[in-house]
């Protein structure tokens, strides 16, 4: 018994050191370059590992930023951007999904199928199309023309989510509201969607990220000073500032932090929904 | 569903119409004409027909064939290292994470996971700094552990450089294995486990022989997003390498190829219609995988669920 204990013992051991080694490796360069924005540019070269001191705390990098960069912009075209998109996401998203999983009608499943095609089929292999469509449209440069390609590609894993988590939802209670009067519409706005609160927490989360951190439509659809996201205002800015290492890691690390801020006030909310089985 | 003379019902429209129209106009209807673009070749400003001679000068013709199957076999290898690297470790630390009463299991899986949120922009400038001759940091850190001979400017040179990005992805990415795994080995029944333990099946033997066939569903699952993934890959190498994806095109793939040939580099002039028949090639390869998984594999698993 006590040998059972011990081996049991030194298993959990073995699966921290594991695990921690794993940790450092995850986030040692995110460390690294943290701690190095902070420090003068002799001190970066001659100990990049040691924290910063008195003697080689220095800011020169964040100033250089802030006075070359347009990163304020950048973050709040990034903001617009994310925030409009998942705003669109998630209402149009909700309402397909409703309409799916609350009414029989013809092409009903056809109809799911269709939307679901975009989880698997990347909306980049149409750039070329939606370059010209944006074009012609007189889109090009704006805001607008992001926020509509990242509501088309999230549409699908919303809808996707959404109509499991609302085929849960009572029939009883939808149809007392029925009999009580009310239309379908104040049904889903009213009944519904507040039940589908937590379903559509998870969505945003996924659906933030990959929008947040897009690089390749911003970069063709929107290269414009005026309307650059943080993720190409920081790309640009990094390859004109290459050798000024004191302003790289100083971009780095404010692209890096409030991106991080976000993820630790959300990742339960994030790591709830992976591990429900809302991805499946 | 007594009355079957409904008045037409306008709200099932209304609650479709706005995902259906954006989702149709911005994204099925491109990348039809994508497809569409492929088939044709502009000749003195006029587009003409020339069915599938895209597709023959991009498999064939030298001035593109060499790019292409260079940019398609660094995408398989990109690939390969990812799924032979990424998803055993991935695999590995979620059945240590899943591990009866493991203490601090939240945060080493929420500090695994931070690398996954970062933008491409992040990882890829700072494993270039981490990497870099100039700065340090890898050699010193190699010299620490007595294998300062070791090092070289990995991403400098054709050899490596792949490898080394694809191994920048796998740490990027590792948390999306981890997450599903660790759901689907959190979500096998008690019993199921108890049953095994009865038998005398426990530990190592335990994953393999009970655990690890009943989460077959969700590894093909991370098979099948890094198979999407990876050949749609581009953030990466264009943010790290370039978009010439250098040194000497060694870490070229087909995300990079599509970019450049579509808006031109250099001294190259942008073609929409090549670039439309390199993204048709893609869009195919991407289907195979998918159709290989949905009707090859994820049918075949379906005995296992419960």
């Amino acid at each position: 018994m006590s040998k059972r204990a011990r081996t049991s013992h030194g298993r959990a051991l073995a699966a921290h050191a594991i695990l921690l080694i794993y940790t450092v490796i995850a986030l040692f360069p995110v460390f690294v370059i943290v701690i190095n924005s902070m420090k003068s540019r002799r001190e970066i070269f001659r100990h990049p590992l040691s924290l910063p001191g008195p003697g080689s705390f220095d800011l020169v990098g964040f100033q250089t930023v802030l006075q070359q960069g347009n990163f304020p912009l950048y973050f709040w075209n990034s903001l617009v951007v994310t925030v409009v998109s998942l705003a669109f996401i998630l209402l149009f998203g909700a309402m397909a999904a409703f309409a799916l999983s609350e009414y029989r009608f013809r092409g009903n499943t056809l109809m799911g199928l269709y939307l679901a095609l975009g989880i698997m089929i990347p909306i980049r292999l149409g750039t070329v199309a939606i370059l010209k469509l944006m074009v012609a449209a007189g889109l090009t440069n704006t805001l607008f023309a992001l926020i509509l390609v990242y509501t088309a590609q999230g549409i699908p894993l919303a809808v996707f989510i959404l109509s499991e988590f609302m085929k849960t939802v009572s029939d009883d209670l939808k149809n007392a509201g029925r009999i009580d009067g009310l239309s379908e519409y104040r049904i889903f706005f009213t009944l519904v969607l507040p039940l589908v609160r937590p379903a559509m927490a998870t969505v945003a989360v996924f659906s933030m990220i990959p929008i947040w951190n897009d690089l390749w439509f911003p970069l063709i659809l929107a290269p414009a000073e005026s309307v650059k996201t943080v993720t190409l205002g920081a790309q640009m800015f990094l390859g004109q500032f290459v050798t000024n290492w004191n302003a790289v890691l100083a971009s780095l690390t404010l692209a890096i932090v409030p991106v991080l801020v976000l993820y630790l006030v959300f990742s339960r909310q994030l790591i709830r929904g992976i591990t429900s089985g809302a991805v499946k | 569903m007594a009355q079957d003379r409904k008045p037409v019902r306008w709200h099932v429209g209304v609650f479709l119409a706005p995902a259906v129209i954006v989702y149709t106009a911005i994204m099925i209807v491109p990348l039809f004409a994508t497809l569409d673009l492929s088939l044709y070749e502009v000749r003195d400003k006029v587009a003409a027909f020339v069915g599938l001679g895209n597709f023959a000068k991009l498999f064939g013709d030298p001035n593109w064939s060499g790019q292409f199957w260079n940019a398609l076999w660094n995408n398989t290898w990109f690939f390969v290292v990812n799924m032979a690297v990424q998803n055993p470790i991935g695999i590995g630390l979620a059945a240590l994470l899943s591990s009866n009463r493991l203490r601090f299991a939240a945060a080493y899986r929420t500090a695994i996971f931070v690398p996954t949120i970062l933008s491409f922009v992040i990882v890829g400038f700072v494993w270039k700094l981490i990497l870099s001759p100039l700065w340090g940091i890898a050699p010193d850190l190699l010299k620490s552990v007595g294998l300062r001979h070791w090092f070289a400017p990995w991403l400098g040179d054709p050899h490596t450089a792949l490898t080394t990005i694809a191994l920048i992805s796998v740490w990027q990415f590792i948390g999306i294995p981890m997450m599903l795994i660790y759901a689907a080995l959190l979500s096998i029944p008690e019993e199921v486990i108890e049953a095994a333990e009865m038998d005398g099946i426990t530990g190592m033997s335990q994953f393999w022989r009970i655990k690890l066939p009943l989460i077959l569903p969700s590894i093909g699952i991370i098979s099948i997003l890094t198979f999407v993934g990876n050949f749609n890959a581009f953030d990466l190498i264009y943010v790290a390498q370039g978009a010439l994806a250098g040194p000497d095109f060694s870490t070229d793939i087909l995300g990079t190829f599509l970019y450049r040939t579509f808006f031109g580099f250099q001294l190259q002039l942008g073609d929409p219609n090549m670039g439309a028949t390199i993204a048709t090639v893609m869009f195919a390869i991407i289907l195979v995988g998918v159709c290989v998984y949905l009707f090859g594999i994820q049918r075949r698993l379906r005995r296992y669920q419960f």
